[in-house]
C-alpha cells in the first residue's frame, strides 16, 4: 500500500507501479513518480527534520525547489550518499535509503530541542557578540562547538564513484521553464524555425499546471495540454527538451549553465550513464519563463509540521493523489489558496475554515466557497498554533482584537501571494523595478539579450501569458535569424482569476510582539529578528541580511526575502524600493561539486607532460618530480639506495666518467627571418650580430624594468636562423613575451617565431667520456675540440636520424646536447645508453643536475633569482652589452634603485662546519645576537651536499654580497645558529678547464 | 563567460581563448635609453585604473595568437569594441562590433507590431 493518505482516483501516478524505500530505517512503499516528500506525506509523515538553530520540529513546506525545511540524507549505497537533499525534488527509486538530519538521538526526541528553550540567548547576531570573550576560548571552545553545530547534514566520507558529463552547446533560443509560458514560447520559436533548447527542473513539463485542476488550454485540461505539447516539441529536430534540468547560472553574453540530473531518479542506472550532465549553453536569445514562488504567511508558530504552502497542498493532491491531512485549515491573503480548499473538499477532505486576513477576497472564489459550503472568515488571522510534532489546532481572531477561537486541524495550508522568480534575470545583471500596486519586484532594465514572460514577468492572466509567450518565442526566433512565421494561436482559460497578496508580518506578529513568526525557516530567522537588527543599527538591507542570516541558507531566501524586506522597511520607516533587494547570485539552487568539477579530477585534473624517454626512465626505476606540468626524472635510485646516496653517486659518476640526462623539457623557440639577429639584439642583453653560424651564446632576457626574466643558450644555425632555449618553466611566457614585442613594439622586423619545445627530444651527455660515448654514433660532424669547441652547434645525423648537436654544458664538464626529432628520442637515448653503461656512466636526474650546476655557480632563473635581481646582482654583468643602443630592459637597468650600492647580490656560502647543509629560504644576518627584529641581509637560494667537494655548498643573495667575500655571517634557525663564510659562486674546477675536455 | 570579437579572426570567440595584456596605447619610447626617470616611470609604472571605459591590449592566445586592442567597460565587463593593434583609438559612439545589444521587452514588442 502506497500510503493511507493516498486517495484512490486522485492524482496522475499509476497505482500499479511501486517502489520501496526506507525512512529512518522504516520501509515504505511509494508510487513510481513520487518525490520523497509526496511518498512520506502519503504515509502521513510530516515531521522530517529539525531546524538549524532551535532544533524545532519541521515538516514539508513546499512541493518544489524552494523547499527550506525538508532536507534529508539520501543514499543509494555507502559511497553514494548525499546530505541536504530536498525531499520535494528528489524522486523515489526502489531501494533508496532516506534519513533525517540534525537530530539526536531521534527525530521525535531531539536533545538539541533544548536550544528552543534557550532561544532568548540565541538572538539574531549572537555569533558576533557571544563569542567575543575570553579571547583564548575561541580556538579551544567556541570554534569547535560552532563547527560541530553548523551545517545540517553530514558530508560523505567516501570518494564519489560516479562520473559526470559536460557539454557545450549553441542554440538560437534557450527557454528556461516549461510551464504554460515556456512551452508556448518554445513552440512559437520552434515553429518559426529556430534551434531551441527548452529546460525545466521538474521531471516533466507543466510547471504550475502540476498543482492546477481547473485550467483549460486549447480545449484540454492544462496538464494534459502540457504533456502533449512537450511530446510534440521533443519530437521536433530543432528542439532539445531537457527535463530534470536546472538553469542554475546566467552569466555574461547569454552563457547559461544547466545541470541535468540523469540517474538520481533511477533504481539501477546504467553504469555508462553519467550521474549528472553539465550543459554550458551559449544562446542567441534567452527566454525566461521561471514562474513565481508562493510565499508563506508570517504568524506565531507558523513552522509546525503540517503547515505548508497552499499550492504544495494542491500539488500533493492533484498530481500525487495525496491528501496532506484529514482536517485541513486554510490561512491566506490571496485568492489562490481558495482553490486548494475547493480541490480538497471535492476529494472528500474536511476543510474546517478558510481564514482570510483580507476584508474583501475575490468575488469569484468567495462565491464558490459559499457554494461548496466552506466557512470563510474574512478579516481574520491565525494568531497561534499548537501541536508538538504536528499541528493540532489553530487559534484565530478577528483583526484588531477580540476573543480567539480554537479550531482543530491536522494540516494548515497558507498563502501570502506569489513572488515572481526574477532570480535568473537578476543574475543576468538586469535591474528589477518595484511595482507598488502589486507589491512585487519585476524585471526592469535588461542587461542581456533576454526576455521575461509569464508569472516571472508579472503577467497574471493565462491568455495574456500565452499571447506574451507566443510573441516572445517568435520574436526571439526571428531576431536569432529564423525566417518562418509561427502563426500560432492558443487559447487558455483559468477557473478563477486571482487577487490579493501581502508581504511582511501578519496580525499578531507585528512590531509590538516577540512571538516566533518565522520568515526564514532554514536559518530560523523570525520577524522580530529583523526588527532587532534594525534596532542594533543595521540600516542597509545587505547588513540586515548578514546580521540575521536571513536568506543566506541553501534555499537563498526564496520564501523569506520579500517578507524580510517588508519588515525591515516598516521598521526603518522607509518604502520597500528605498530599502532595496539584495542581488541574486548564481547558483539558483545548489549544484553538486561533481557537476562542476566534472571530468577534471584524478589524472585529468591537470595534464601531465611526459618526455619521449619517459617510459625508459620509468622502467629504470626513476623517481619523478613535477616541474610545471612536466614529469621529470628526479634521480635513479639503485636497489636499497636512499635519495641522498643515489644523488651522491650520480654526481660522482658524471664528473669521473659521464652521465646521460633527459633535457627535453627545456623550452625551445625557433627564431627565423632576415631580421632574426636584430630581434634577438632587442630581446636579450647580449649582442648577437657577431655570433657566427655554428656557434652558441648564453643569453639573458630582461623585462623593461631591468630585472632578469629568463636565460638560456642560443645557437645560430644560419644567418637568419636561431635555436633559442629557455628554462623549462619559462617556455610559454618567454614565447608570449617575444610575440608581444614582435607584434606590438617591433612589428617592422621580419621575424617568425615557432615554439619547438615538443618537437625536439634532448639528450645531454656530460662528463669526461662524453665524446667517446657519442662519437661512433654521429655522422657528418667533426667532434674534435678544434672543429667543435665548447659552445658550438652543428646539424648532422646520429644513429641515422637528423640531429642538431650542441657542444655545451650545464655541469662544467665536457658535454653535448643531442637534439633529435621527438619520435626518435627513445631510440637514440637507448643507443647512447648502450655505449654509456658499459663505460661506467650513469643516467642522472634533475637533482644531480641541480647539484652539479651549483658546484659551478651556474644560476637557475626562478630559484636563484626572484624577479627583483638585475644581471649585475646575479654576477652576470659580463653578459650585458655596453654598445647596443637598445634592448628590452636597457632603461630599467639605469633606474636609481637598480644602480645604488648595497643591493642584494648572489654569492656562495660555505658553512663553517662542512657537514651542515643549509635550508633553502633561510634568512642571513650579520649579528646573531641582535635583538628582534633582526636586520636580515638576504636568504639562501640553493643548498646541497656536494659529494665532489666533500662538503655542503650554497648560493645566497646577500646585501652588498660581493664586498663581503671572506666575512662570517650567521643563519639563525629555530634550534641553533649556523655560521657561514661568504665565498665566490664557483666551488668546483674554478679554472673551468674541464669544460674543454 | 564573455564573448570577445577578435578583429583578426573576425569572429566572436569565448573568453577562454584570450589573455589580457595590460593597457593599450602606451608606446615604448624609441629613444628609451635616453629618457628621464620621470618619463620612464610614466611609461612603465603609472596606469589610470578607470571606472568605466578602459583601452586594453588582449591576445587571442589560443586562437590566431595576435595581439589586438579593446575598449572595455570595467563596471559591466562588457567589451565596447575591439580593433587591430596599431589602429587609432576608435570613436566609441559608433556602432559596436559585437552582436550584444540590450533589448527590452517593450522595445521588441514594438518591433513585433
Amino acid at each position: 500500500m502506497s500510503g493511507v493518505n493516498r486517495i484512490s482516483g486522485a492524482g496522475r501516478l499509476t497505482p500499479a507501479r511501486t517502489a520501496r524505500f526506507t525512512f529512518d530505517g522504516r520501509t515504505l512503499t511509494a508510487l513510481e513518480g513520487d518525490t520523497v516528500a509526496s511518498a512520506l506525506l502519503a504515509h502521513g509523515i510530516h515531521l522530517v527534520g529539525r531546524s538549524f538553530k532551535y532544533h524545532r520540529p519541521r515538516g514539508i513546506l513546499s512541493a518544489g525547489a524552494e523547499e527550506p525545511n525538508a532536507l534529508l540524507d539520501v543514499s543509494r549505497d555507502a559511497a553514494r550518499r548525499q546530505p541536504n537533499v530536498r525531499a520535494t525534488v528528489q524522486e523515489v527509486f526502489d531501494g533508496m535509503k532516506v534519513s533525517s538530519q540534525n537530530r539526536w538521538p531521534s527525530l521525535a526526541f531531539d536533545v538539541g530541542g533544548f536550544n528552543d528553550l534557550l532561544s532568548p540567548f540565541f538572538a539574531a547576531g549572537f555569533y558576533y557578540k557571544t563569542f567575543m570573550w575570553p579571547k583564548a576560548a575561541w580556538h579551544k571552545l567556541y570554534e569547535p562547538f560552532i563547527r560541530r553545530a553548523a551545517g545540517l547534514g553530514v558530508a560523505p566520507t567516501e570518494a564519489d564513484p560516479d562520473h559526470y558529463a559536460s557539454r557545450y552547446v549553441h542554440c538560437d533560443v534557450l527557454v528556461i521553464g516549461a510551464g504554460v509560458a515556456g512551452l508556448s514560447a518554445a513552440l512559437a520559436a520552434a515553429q518559426a524555425g529556430a534551434k531551441v533548447i527548452l529546460c525545466d527542473e521538474q521531471s516533466e513539463v507543466g510547471g504550475a499546471l502540476h498543482y492546477d485542476s481547473g485550467t483549460v488550454v486549447d480545449g484540454k485540461p492544462g496538464y494534459e495540454w502540457a504533456l502533449a505539447t512537450g511530446k510534440a516539441l521533443a519530437e521536433r529536430d530543432n528542439v532539445t527538451l531537457l527535463t530534470r534540468t536546472t538553469a542554475f547560472g546566467y552569466y555574461n553574453h547569454n552563457f547559461v549553465g544547466l545541470v541535468e540530473r540523469v540517474t538520481d531518479h533511477l533504481s539501477a542506472p546504467d553504469k555508462a550513464l553519467p550521474r549528472e550532465r553539465l550543459w554550458q549553453v551559449r544562446a542567441k536569445k534567452v527566454i525566461l519563463a521561471n514562474g513565481a514562488i508562493e510565499r508563506h504567511m508570517v504568524f506565531a508558530n507558523n513552522d509546525r509540521p503540517g503547515i505548508m504552502l497552499a499550492s504544495a497542498g494542491r500539488t500533493y493532491l492533484n498530481h500525487f493523489g495525496v491528501a496532506v491531512g484529514t482536517k485541513v485549515g486554510i490561512y491566506t491573503a490571496h485568492d489562490s489558496a481558495y482553490e486548494a480548499a475547493f480541490d480538497l473538499r471535492k476529494a472528500g477532505v474536511s476543510v474546517p475554515a478558510i481564514v482570510d486576513s483580507r476584508e474583501k477576497p475575490g468575488e469569484a472564489v468567495l462565491n464558490e466557497a459559499r457554494r461548496l459550503g466552506i466557512e470563510v472568515l474574512t478579516g481574520h488571522s491565525v494568531v497561534n498554533t499548537t501541536g508538538k510534532l504536528r499541528i493540532s489546532s489553530i487559534s484565530i481572531a478577528r483583526r484588531g482584537g477580540g476573543p480567539a477561537r480554537k479550531i482543530a486541524v491536522d494540516a494548515l495550508l497558507v498563502s501570502a501571494g506569489w513572488t515572481p522568480s526574477v532570480h535568473l534575470f537578476s543574475q543576468s545583471r538586469g535591474k528589477v523595478k518595484f511595482d507598488a500596486a502589486t507589491e512585487r519586484f519585476l524585471p526592469g532594465t535588461y542587461a542581456q539579450d533576454c526576455l521575461s514572460i509569464g508569472a516571472c514577468n508579472g503577467t497574471d492572466d493565462l491568455q495574456a501569458t500565452i499571447d506574451e509567450a507566443l510573441a516572445a518565442g517568435e520574436l526571439a526566433a526571428r531576431a536569432a535569424g529564423a525566417e518562418n512565421g509561427s502563426q500560432l494561436a492558443i487559447s487558455g482559460e483559468n477557473a478563477f482569476a486571482w487577487t490579493g497578496g501581502m508581504i511582511g508580518a501578519a496580525e499578531g506578529a507585528g512590531p509590538d510582539t516577540t512571538v516566533k513568526a518565522f520568515i526564514d525557516f532554514q536559518h530560523d530567522v523570525c520577524a522580530k529578528d529583523i526588527r532587532l537588527a534594525v534596532r542594533e543599527g543595521m540600516h542597509s538591507v545587505e547588513h540586515i541580511k548578514r546580521f540575521t542570516t536571513n536568506g543566506m541558507a541553501s534555499d537563498q531566501g526564496k520564501l523569506s526575502n520579500m517578507h524580510g524586506l517588508a519588515i525591515a522597511a516598516e521598521a526603518l520607516g522607509k518604502g520597500i524600493p528605498e530599502v532595496g533587494l539584495t542581488t541574486f547570485r548564481q547558483p539558483y539552487t545548489p549544484v553538486t561539486f561533481g557537476a562542476i568539477v566534472n571530468h577534471s579530477r584524478g589524472s585529468l585534473f591537470d595534464p601531465a607532460r611526459k618526455t619521449p624517454m619517459h617510459a625508459w626512465e620509468e622502467a629504470r626505476g626513476a623517481e619523478f618530480e613535477d616541474v610545471g606540468n612536466w614529469k621529470r626524472a628526479w634521480f635513479y635510485p639503485k636497489s636499497g639506495e636512499s635519495m641522498h646516496e643515489a644523488v651522491a653517486r650520480e654526481c660522482k659518476t658524471v664528473r669521473e666518467v659521464a652521465g646521460v640526462f633527459d633535457a627535453s623539457t627545456l623550452g625551445k623557440i625557433e627564431v627565423v627571418g632576415p631580421d632574426a639577429a636584430k630581434f634577438l639584439n632587442l630581446m636579450y642583453t647580449n649582442a648577437w650580430d657577431n655570433l657566427k653560424p655554428g656557434r652558441c651564446r648564453y643569453g639573458i632576457m630582461l623585462r623593461d624594468d631591468g630585472f632578469v626574466y629568463d636565460d638560456g643558450v642560443v645557437g645560430r644555425l644560419a644567418e637568419d636562423r636561431f635555436h633559442v632555449t629557455t628554462t623549462t618553466g619559462g617556455a610559454p611566457r618567454v614565447m608570449h613575451h617575444m610575440e608581444d614585442y614582435l607584434q606590438t613594439e617591433f612589428p617592422h622586423l621580419k621575424v617568425w617565431l615557432t615554439s619547438t619545445t615538443e618537437q625536439w627530444a634532448v639528450i645531454a651527455v656530460q662528463g669526461p667520456k662524453a665524446r667517446e660515448i657519442i662519437a661512433p654514433l654521429v655522422e657528418g660532424i667533426d667532434l674534435s675540440n678544434e672543429a667543435f669547441p665548447h659552445m658550438s652547434v652543428a646539424e648532422g645525423r646520429i644513429c641515422g636520424v637528423p640531429t642538431r648537436l650542441f657542444r655545451m654544458s650545464f655541469t662544467g664538464e665536457l658535454g653535448f646536447e643531442v637534439n633529435v626529432p621527438a619520435d626518435y628520442g627513445q631510440a637514440v637515448w637507448e643507443a647512447i645508453w648502450a655505449r654509456a653503461e658499459p663505460m661506467g656512466a650513469c643516467a642522472y636526474g634533475t637533482e644531480t643536475m641541480h647539484v652539479l650546476r651549483a658546484e659551478k655557480g651556474y644560476i637557475i632563473v626562478g630559484q636563484d633569482t626572484d624577479g627583483t635581481l638585475t644581471p649585475d646582482d646575479a654576477g652576470l654583468s659580463w653578459a650585458v652589452s655596453k654598445k647596443k643602443p637598445d634592448f628590452v630592459g636597457i632603461r630599467g637597468l639605469k633606474r636609481p634603485d637598480l644602480v645604488k650600492d648595497g643591493r642584494k647580490q648572489l654569492v656562495g656560502l660555505l658553512t663553517k662546519d662542512p657537514k651542515v647543509v643549509l635550508e633553502e629560504g633561510a634568512q642571513i644576518v650579520a649579528n646573531p645576537n641582535e635583538p628582534k627584529p633582526m636586520t636580515m641581509l638576504g636568504h639562501v637560494t640553493s643548498s646541497y651536499w656536494s659529494s665532489n667537494c666533500g662538503r655542503s655548498i650554497a648560493l645566497a643573495v646577500v646585501a652588498g654580497g660581493r664586498e663581503r667575500l671572506g666575512q662570517t655571517l650567521y643563519i639563525p634557525m629555530a634550534d641553533r645558529t649556523i655560521a657561514v663564510e661568504v665565498s665566490d659562486m664557483v666551488f668546483f674546477d674554478k679554472e673551468g678547464g674541464r669544460l674543454h675536455g | 563567460m564573455l564573448l570577445i570579437y577578435c578583429p583578426y579572426c573576425e569572429e566572436e570567440r569565448s573568453e577562454l581563448e584570450f589573455r589580457n595584456a595590460g593597457d593599450a596605447h602606451i608606446a615604448r619610447p624609441t629613444n628609451i635609453a635616453e629618457i628621464s626617470d620621470e618619463e620612464f616611470e610614466a611609461y612603465f609604472f603609472l596606469r589610470d585604473n578607470p571606472k568605466g571605459v578602459i583601452f586594453e591590449r588582449w591576445r587571442h592566445i589560443h586562437g590566431c595568437g595576435r595581439f589586438f586592442n579593446a575598449a572595455r567597460d570595467t563596471v559591466s565587463d562588457r567589451f565596447v569594441t575591439t580593433y587591430k593593434a596599431g589602429e587609432p583609438k576608435p570613436d566609441l559612439d559608433a556602432e559596436p562590433k559585437t552582436s550584444a545589444q540590450v533589448e527590452t521587452y517593450e522595445a521588441l514588442e514594438g518591433a513585433a507590431q
